[in-house]
């Protein structure tokens, strides 16, 4: 009574092989986790392992062209612009990173409210969501930090609201087509009550589209995050942030110092390049599917 | 006027190259229909696809020729492709609905292929589209020449399809599963027009199906295939009465038939007796004027109107009717995903319908109350492995935890049939008869009293089907379950149930014991439904002769 012809000696890839498996498979992948590495080292260890104090000025050397004791040169007072460059990592990333985790978890409970229940919850919940996408989003963010006050948290609250629309969308799609699936039916059979069904069996299912999300909107966090600073909202100098970074040297670009404002520019480029590769490879390490 | 010699068609895929169809070769004479049957991927689709010449991405045809008319399909060039196909070779597929246009009328979809191979003038085309849907004996064509294909059932759309396939003159239609997912008297009705027409014309015609008994009552041929590879080529009634390839065997014995037993659609070699089934006489469910009415915007839908039936303690009641009957709401109302609008659901003499559905999975009665979903793909939580899936309902509906929690599961794997080392796997690492086990497992989970199976064979071959069926009694043996089976085929229902119980139009137009429905059928909707199953010819009488012993 058993069609037990195929059962290959072979076990099912465990979380680390299957993680290996997708790097091979891909080498955008490879590439984009490689230099999210990268990144993550200078987020890290950037301050003990930059070669100058990043606030130190040294108004004799200013404006020094890239040589072999300031890679990236020096800016207006004399600062390393290597050093500031590799320290503003830890701010920049940490901004994104709590941006998009706040836009995330607000942005899942309730597309997964709206999408389970539906209903009224549903439509006055999409015409908020409305709202806020009415707005120029880079403006209202902008009105955010003007108007609450111009820090660092605030940087992050903005950031997160105008994301929210984005995941809350995207989850309350994916919860409604899963609602009335039949491993959703099996769940309330078993017992799980509505929320449980939700949470522990429908949610995760809308996981590997969310990475995606995820990947591009650390991306756009962190332009967003260096755009607010950049037109003096929200980081202050001499903090070092990409954003600041960019604007201070842009003052020096049309005075031939191009190093001040291009490489801050290289990085924060890099960083979103970054996450915008990562979006497939987080996906297919999230979704159980792509395991054989 | 066709002849495939040595034809194999092979896929690119991440795993290397895959050979789909392995050197088959067969004829096909001018007016002559051969079935080509074979189970989930044996390459019969593929075949067909090889000879239009629409094979995906990937696949192409490794060797081999198939000549038609003197051309070699094989080789011949894309713009000699598009002259044959339509105007030569057509081709109806599998969901009607997806085959058309969604956006534009049916009539200017069929006037469309007729002046692309100009067999109509701008000024004719619609009479003359109005002249092939009458053809395929679409009732009031001039009023349907204006509908899209959502305001067509299924039937119809199928209709409007090989309205479009006709519409050119071909000589050889290939039809890829035409019927799947019509009801059984939709699907008598389509095939009996293909069969008229395509004989009235005298074109020849290939007819892809998993269903044997189908094949062989409408195809002059079959070919067997299995694995990319004809294994066996003849008449339908010879290779019923007589299968010389142990393959054919096991199909012809897998497909239900009247006059068959559970354990005769196993292979011989694994036909163990089958437990008495004695139904006991206390009634279990009781269900009293059962109503359920919708709102929709277009005023209430009546989907069921006051049903009465009682289900005893051990017995296995079949629920029949086709789309649209009402049966799923019926089933969703008993297992308590859906309130009911009026009536009275009594469980053990308790009103369970009183309990809203939101409540219900707080009730002692849940785990009593179980159901086995139609799709097993689809019910099963695809970041589950099994074994996560097999104990959730245990987790949430009793104490037992670790160790005991595992033995458990371990042994309602074993008592349906699944590997222990499959129960790591998740569900897209499992075949679709594994799966199947894995949500039989998940419902008897509980040892529920009372289970609800909503065709839950429907989407399996017929292989597959004959040992779930068979699981399932043997679990209703060793468990003393009653069941409930909603199910669109009689033939299978035959085999598990005692009782049956037909409903048409959200009413019960007939039930009674199994036996007397099927055999004297009393409302003519039920003579209906057993006339228009397909009707496989008789096996061979040592093969009925052993099954008796």
């Amino acid at each position: 009574m058993t069609d037990a012809t195929d059962i290959p000696d072979r076990k099912p890839d465990g979380a680390g092989a299957h993680l290996l498996h997708v790097l091979r498979e891909n080498p955008v992948t490879l590439l984009s986790f490689s230099m999210f590495a990268f990144f993550l080292v200078q987020a890290f260890f950037g301050a003990m392992l930059v070669p100058h104090d990043p606030l130190a000025t040294n108004s004799a050397n200013a404006l020094q062209p890239p040589d072999w004791t300031h890679w990236f040169g020096t800016d207006n007072l004399g600062r390393d612009v290597f050093s500031r460059v590799v320290v503003a990592t830890r701010l920049d990333l940490t901004i994104s990173v709590l941006a998009v985790a706040i836009s995330f978890v607000i942005g899942s409970l309730l597309g997964a409210v709206a999408g389970y229940w539906g209903g009224w919850i549903d439509a006055v919940l999409n015409r908020i969501l409305d709202t806020i996408m009415a707005f120029p989003l880079f403006v209202l963010a902008m009105g955010i930090v003007a108007a609450l006050g111009n820090t660092i948290e605030n940087i992050i609250y903005a950031t997160a609201l105008i994301n929210i629309p984005f995941y809350a969308r995207l989850v309350r799609a994916e919860v409604n087509i899963r609602r009335e699936a039949g491993f959703a039916l099996a769940a309330r059979l078993s017992g799980n009550s509505h929320l449980r069904t939700l949470a522990f069996h429908i949610f995760p299912n809308a996981l590997p589209p969310m990475m995606v999300q995820v990947s591009l909107n650390m991306g756009w966090a962190i332009l967003n995050a260096a755009g607010l600073s950049f037109i003096g909202l929200g980081v202050r100098p001499p903090t070092p942030e990409w954003g600041i970074l960019v604007a201070e040297g842009a003052n020096y670009i049309i005075s031939g110092h191009w190093w001040v404002a291009l490489f801050p520019g290289l990085w924060l480029m890099l960083a979103v390049f970054t996450f915008n590769l990562m979006g497939d490879g987080l996906r297919d390490i999230v979704d159980p599917r792509r395991r054989t | 006027m066709l002849h495939i010699s040595d034809l194999s068609v092979s896929f690119r895929t991440r795993r290397g190259e895959v050979e789909a169809v392995r050197g088959i070769s067969f004829d096909l004479a001018a007016g002559e229909t051969l079935g080509i049957v074979g189970e989930s991927g044996s390459g019969k689709s593929v075949t067909s696809y090889a000879l239009m010449r629409i094979l995906d991405a990937g696949g192409r045809i490794k060797a081999g020729s198939a000549v038609f008319d003197g051309r070699d399909l094989a080789q011949a060039a894309e713009r000699d492709m598009q002259r044959v196909r339509g105007r030569e070779i057509s081709m109806i597929f599998q969901n009607p609905r997806a085959a058309l246009n969604p956006i534009r009328k049916v009539g200017h979809q069929l006037e469309d292929v007729l002046r692309r191979h100009g067999r109509a003038t701008r000024s004719n085309a619609r009479a003359k589209a109005i002249e092939a849907l009458e053809a395929v004996r679409i009732r009031d064509a001039r009023a349907r020449y204006d509908a899209y294909p959502f305001e067509l059932s299924g039937g119809m759309c199928q209709r409007v399809v090989f309205a479009i396939a006709l519409a050119c003159g071909p000589r050889l239609l290939i039809a890829d599963e035409p019927t799947t997912g019509l009801d059984i008297t939709t699907q008598k009705a389509v095939m009996d027009l293909v069969r008229d027409l395509t004989r009235d014309r005298g074109m020849s015609s290939i007819l892809i199906t998993h269903d044997l008994g189908l094949a062989a009552q409408y195809c002059d041929r079959l070919a067997v295939m299995k694995d990319g590879q004809i294994v066996e080529t003849g008449a339908a009634s010879a290779l019923f009465a007589d299968p010389q390839h142990p393959y054919t065997r096991k199909l012809v014995d897998a497909t239900p038939r009247p006059g068959a037993s559970l354990r005769d659609l196993l292979p011989a070699e694994v036909r163990t007796p089958l437990a008495d089934h004695e139904p006991g006489t206390r009634p279990l469910v009781q269900v009293r004027d059962l109503v359920k009415i919708f709102p929709s915007k277009s005023g209430p839908v009546h989907a069921v109107k006051g049903i009465s039936f009682t289900i005893r303690e051990g017995q296995s009641v079949g629920l029949v009717g086709e789309s649209g009957c009402g049966k799923s709401t019926t089933s969703s109302m008993l297992v308590r995903l859906l309130d009911r609008t009026s009536g009275d659901i009594l469980f053990d003499g308790f009103d369970i319908a009183g309990v809203p559905a939101d409540k219900f999975v707080r009730d002692a009665r849940r785990s009593q109350i179980q159901m086995v979903f139609q799709d097993a793909t689809d019910s099963l939580n695809p970041r589950h492995s099994a074994r996560q899936t097999i104990a959730d309902p245990i987790l949430r509906m009793s104490d037992l935890r670790g160790a005991a929690l595992t033995a458990r599961v371990e042994e309602l794997a074993t008592l349906c049939g699944l590997p222990l080392p499959l129960l790591d796997r998740f569900p897209h690492q499992l075949s679709g008869g594994q799966k199947a086990r894995v949500g039989i497992a998940r419902a008897i989970a509980l040892d529920p009293k009372f289970l609800i199976l909503d065709e839950p064979t429907a989407a399996l071959d017929v292989s597959i089907q004959a040992v779930v069926l068979n699981l399932l009694a043997d679990l209703r043996a060793r468990l003393g379950m009653t069941y409930l089976f909603v199910s669109h085929d009689l033939n299978v229902v035959r085999l598990l149930c005692d009782h049956v119980i037909v409903m048409q139009g959200g009413e019960i137009v007939e039930q009674g014991p199994a036996a007397q429905v099927m055999e004297a059928p009393s409302h003519p909707y039920t003579q209906t439904l057993l006339s228009a199953a397909p009707k496989p010819p008789a096996a061979r009488p040592s093969l009925l002769k052993s099954a008796a012993e």
